[in-house]
């Protein structure tokens, strides 16, 4: 199992996402001018400022040739997770349903908070972005719920930025993109507060078997 | 008079330009750029020949109070520097002490004050940009930011537009360049209405043998200068000189604030660690206060050599600058670098690939002069010695005032009930929980934080480079000190150190930023005369050498001086994070005790200040038996025995043991009787203040092990404290109330 964790200027958290990767596997960089992905089996797009979120956040980064090599390995069926700034690009790129918008109060919000996944389970996870608002049309969001595509929502009452219905995280029709607004590859250690985030890691490397 | 070596390096004539002005004008010029006549006097003997308008410019700066600390400097000579684990001391970029397995750790605290008074966004942005640049100029990478920050009471308009802007300010930089910020503090006192304080602490860490001095050296190498391209951001005082050579009527070169560009800094930050980890570099030093002045001048005077800059070789944002804005620009992101000439291909190539912009723009020469050239034309010579280490020193004329200077508000009648008096406390906004500031800094990138603000006193990072951690403390409480500078003083040096015990940590090294009013009025030299000394017995008392620092002077409204505030930032190391103690209650049941050489008083206190009390002195802190305690609780806390460890500091200990409380949703069952034996009132033991308190919790086998006082249990859902006459009970959800209003109060005001 190896993973790919791309790395734009202005990412802050591949290295990260590279060390989360890599207790489930191997985990190397991709830089955003490679095409080629290195036959790697899974990618991270991994959270951060891309191109310095100038214009819109992830607007510029889906414009990238790694990239253009993600949406193609993304539509070959390989596994793709993007992480808050990952998530915006994701959209970005059409490669999931929806927009983020600013969070609800304006301001920036970094907090643990708990997420309920789509079986019940719950994980405490950081949440940290300024803009994690979920956002897709009324008769959209009817679908993606219908289409069982809502990965994550945020436990009641610790919904941080306004989403809609509490969503956190969604998938792709296909379901193997993935993109969530908190971070579970800060929740792989103990140490630093929670370990459940592995399991975000463990699911994606496991839809691979 | 022909300079001596103007026809060395570069091959133009040595006809420099002449001066913009004579006579009359040229004492006002220069003036309006805070030279006084004395200092004119020097420059011109020095170079023995009247400046002209570039070599005014670059010596009003470098001879200003903010880069030549010529108010400060002979006081700073107080402080203990040295230290076994001290890698780099003052002088350089930043400071840096030893962690083990040949890394260090960097660390250095920096005001951006005025610029964020006048424009609190951008102001603290670029204060946080400036300081990160320090950290990665000597070769680390940055890890941990913590801010400081002094507004004036939230009832001001003012003071919550400074607020809002300066923590927005403060987690748009830290947040998009990818560095958790992992504490600090905020202090609203009235003496900071009109001039705010916003000091930013960044740590960093490095590989020893990666890192870099500042010291240009190598005759015949290439200076780049890397990153974002120069515009007019900053150009202070030196616009006297560009509107002099304005015709009437044209357009105003307006000076600007600063803007910063975390992105830019991202870029180069990353460029900058892949060149050095490379060792493609021979030094490196960041653009700041008086840009590619100060940066090309201090390179070459650390160094002992002399240094050609060429302006017509720099990238400009607007083309029609003058070669004095280009020498004054304080445009951020930038970094001014010396190259081997048969590497600078190589560095250019690896600029190119993070995006960043670089050209060389110079040479070192072995003249030991400062020249700067526009192609082909000298616009400026001077020697390094008379530029940069030229200006004068000056001895204070300190003089204690009669009692106390600052005002006195009383928002809290002294009859008021123990319970209405615990509750006013904990929404004092200086008391209350700044979670509203601290959630909107990213507190986790980078996988190192151990501890989360308010979770423990000190932010504790993991270090798995050495197998070890440190933690680190931000303090400075600018009241006591104006109460008494030099006890003041040291409770903030302290207050960092019994942080450091409750982590488990052992102190490695301290810096500071001074921020003082005018220290040419005998009052504000009093206070910074005391409180230097303070700093320095304090330090000197714990072997805590001081590696770095910075002095923001002429701090002061229309009322007169800002609290003389010294702000302290420890950082310490300890063997394993797991084991640093929470600072909030962790199960009902566990005993409750204080240790410590703890004699509140009322003196100085946030009691004292709502009451309208306040008044000059304060009971003077026994330092050794402040250490020996610290001792004690750092040895508990390491053993992992202890359930929490928090300090008794605003508010008294009521506050700290509603603030253990309400952290973790368990209430306490506390008397204060053996605090009584210690001759205080039952209000003393409280909401009294001072240094070496610490209320520990856990078996009660091991806190009497300890030689604590045991006080009472953990438990209940309210805050219990027997106190004879002042006895109160408040339940936790209500304490909490009061803690946590800040939020409700700004987000009110801002909705």
């Amino acid at each position: 199992m190896v993973w790919g964790v791309l790395q734009f200027p202005g990412s802050c958290d591949e290295r990260d996402a590279l060390h989360a990767c890599g207790l489930t596997g191997e985990a190397r960089l991709i830089w955003h001018e490679e095409r080629d992905l290195g036959g790697v089996d899974a990618i991270v797009v991994p959270g951060g400022f891309s191109y310095g979120d100038y214009l819109r956040a992830g607007a510029i980064a889906r414009f990238s040739p790694a990239m253009e090599a993600v949406a193609e390995f993304a539509a070959a069926g390989g596994p793709v997770l993007g992480i808050c700034n990952g998530f915006q690009v994701l959209c970005e790129a059409d490669l999931l349903p929806g927009a983020l918008l600013l969070n609800e109060n304006l301001r920036f919000v970094c907090r643990q908070v708990d997420l309920i996944d789509a079986e019940g389970g719950r994980l405490s996870i950081p949440a940290k972005h300024g803009e994690g608002r979920y956002w897709v049309p009324e008769k959209m969001l009817d679908a993606i719920e219908a289409n069982g595509q809502i990965a994550f929502r945020y436990a009641p009452g610790q919904n941080p930025n306004g989403s809609a219905r509490d969503i956190a995280g969604v998938r792709n029709e296909a379901g193997n993109v993935l993109g969530l607004m908190p971070h579970p590859e800060h929740a792989v250690d103990a140490m630093t507060g929670s370990t459940d985030g592995l399991q975000v890691f463990e699911a994606v490397a496991g839809s691979l078997v | 008079m022909t300079p001596a070596g103007a026809d060395a390096g570069l091959d133009g004539g040595p006809s420099l330009t002449p001066p913009p002005f004579t006579g009359a004008e040229q004492a006002a010029a220069y003036k309006e750029l805070g030279l006084t006549d004395a200092e004119y006097e020097l420059i011109c003997e020095k170079l023995g020949r009247e400046p002209n308008g570039v070599e005014l410019a670059m010596f009003s700066l470098l001879w200003s109070e903010h880069c030549a600390y010529k108010h400060s400097r002979k006081l700073l000579g107080r402080l203990p520097t040295k230290g076994e684990r001290v890698v780099m001391g003052p002088g350089e970029n930043a400071g840096a002490v030893d962690i083990g397995e040949g890394y260090a750790i960097a660390f250095k605290v920096e005001s951006h004050n005025h610029p964020s008074a006048v424009e609190p966004f951008q102001g603290a942005a670029t204060g946080v940009g400036g300081i990160l640049r320090d950290v990665f100029a000597i070769g680390a990478r940055p890890i941990a930011m913590l801010d400081s920050l002094r507004f004036g009471e939230l009832d001001s308009e003012r003071s919550r537009f400074l607020l809002d802007g300066a923590v927005r300010g403060i987690g748009h930089y830290g947040n998009s360049i990818g560095v958790p910020t992992v504490g600090g503090e905020i202090y609203f006192e009235e003496p900071y209405e009109h001039n705010c304080l916003v000091n930013a602490m960044c740590v960093g860490i490095a590989k020893q043998e990666d890192m870099v001095r500042a010291a240009a050296a190598g005759v015949g190498n290439a200076v780049v200068l890397m990153g974002a391209s120069t515009g007019r951001d900053g150009i202070g005082g030196a616009s006297v000189l560009a509107s002099a050579e304005l015709g009437d009527g044209d357009e105003a070169k307006r000076p600007t604030v600063q803007i910063g560009d975390p992105f830019e800094e991202s870029k180069l930050l990353e460029c900058c660690l892949e060149l050095l980890g490379k060792g493609l570099l021979v030094s490196l030093q960041d653009l700041g206060a008086a840009g590619l002045t100060s940066s090309a001048g201090e390179m070459a005077s650390a160094g002992g050599v002399g240094i050609d800059i060429d302006v017509a070789r720099v990238p400009l944002r607007e083309a029609d600058m003058e070669p004095f804005e280009i020498m004054v620009s304080e445009s951020q992101e930038r970094m001014l670098a010396v190259v081997e000439p048969a590497k600078v291909a190589e560095v250019l190539a690896l600029c190119e690939k993070w995006q960043t912009g670089a050209a060389e723009v110079g040479a070192i020469t072995d003249n030991a002069h400062v020249r700067v050239l526009d192609g082909e034309e000298v616009v400026g010579d001077m020697p390094v010695e008379a530029l940069v280490d030229g200006c004068p020193l000056y001895d204070l004329s300190p003089a204690e005032p009669q009692g106390w200077i600052y005002g006195n508000r009383t928002t809290l009648a002294t009859d008021t009930a123990a319970e209405e008096t615990l509750l006013a406390l904990l929404g004092s906004p200086s008391v209350a929980s700044k979670r509203w500031a601290f959630e909107q800094y990213d507190s986790v990138v980078g996988s190192r934080t151990a501890r989360r603000p308010e979770t423990a006193d000190a932010a504790v990072l993991a270090i798995p480079e050495a197998e070890n951690a440190i933690a680190i403390s931000i303090d400075g409480n600018g009241r006591r000190v104006a109460c008494d500078p030099y006890a003041g003083t040291i409770e903030a040096v302290l207050e960092c150190a019994q942080n450091l015990a409750c982590a488990g940590a052992s102190p490695l090294g301290l810096t500071n930023c001074l921020n003082f009013g005018n220290p040419e009025k005998p009052t504000p030299a009093w206070q910074l005369d005391r409180a230097v000394q303070g700093l320095a017995d304090a330090c000197e008392a714990l072997q805590v050498p001081v590696v770095g620092g910075n002095v923001s002077l002429y701090n002061e409204g229309p009322e007169g001086p800002i609290y003389p505030t010294p702000v302290v930032g420890m950082v310490g190391e300890l063997p394993d994070p797991a084991n640093a103690a929470p600072s909030v209650f962790a199960r009902e049941g566990d005993a409750i005790a204080l240790l410590g050489p703890f004699e509140p008083s009322l003196a100085g206190s946030e009691l004292a200040k709502l009451r309208g009390e306040l008044d000059a002195g304060l009971p003077q802190p026994d330092i050794a038996t402040v250490a020996a305690a610290c001792t004690t609780v750092r040895e508990a806390v390491r053993s992992g025995k202890l359930s929490s460890a928090h300090d008794v500091s605003d508010g008294g200990l009521a506050c700290a043991l509603a603030e253990s409380a309400i952290g973790t949703g368990i209430g306490c069952r506390v008397d204060v009787q053996p605090l009584r034996s210690r001759g205080c009132s039952p209000e003393e033991a409280l909401f009294g203040e001072g240094s070496g308190g610490f209320i520990l919790s856990g078996e009660r086998a091991v806190l009497e092990s300890l030689g604590a006082t045991l006080i009472g249990e953990v438990g209940g859902n309210a805050i219990e404290i027997a106190a004879g006459d002042r006895s109160l009970s408040v339940e936790l959800a209500v304490a909490e109330s009061s803690w946590r209003s800040l939020g409700e109060l700004l987000d009110g005001a801002y909705r």
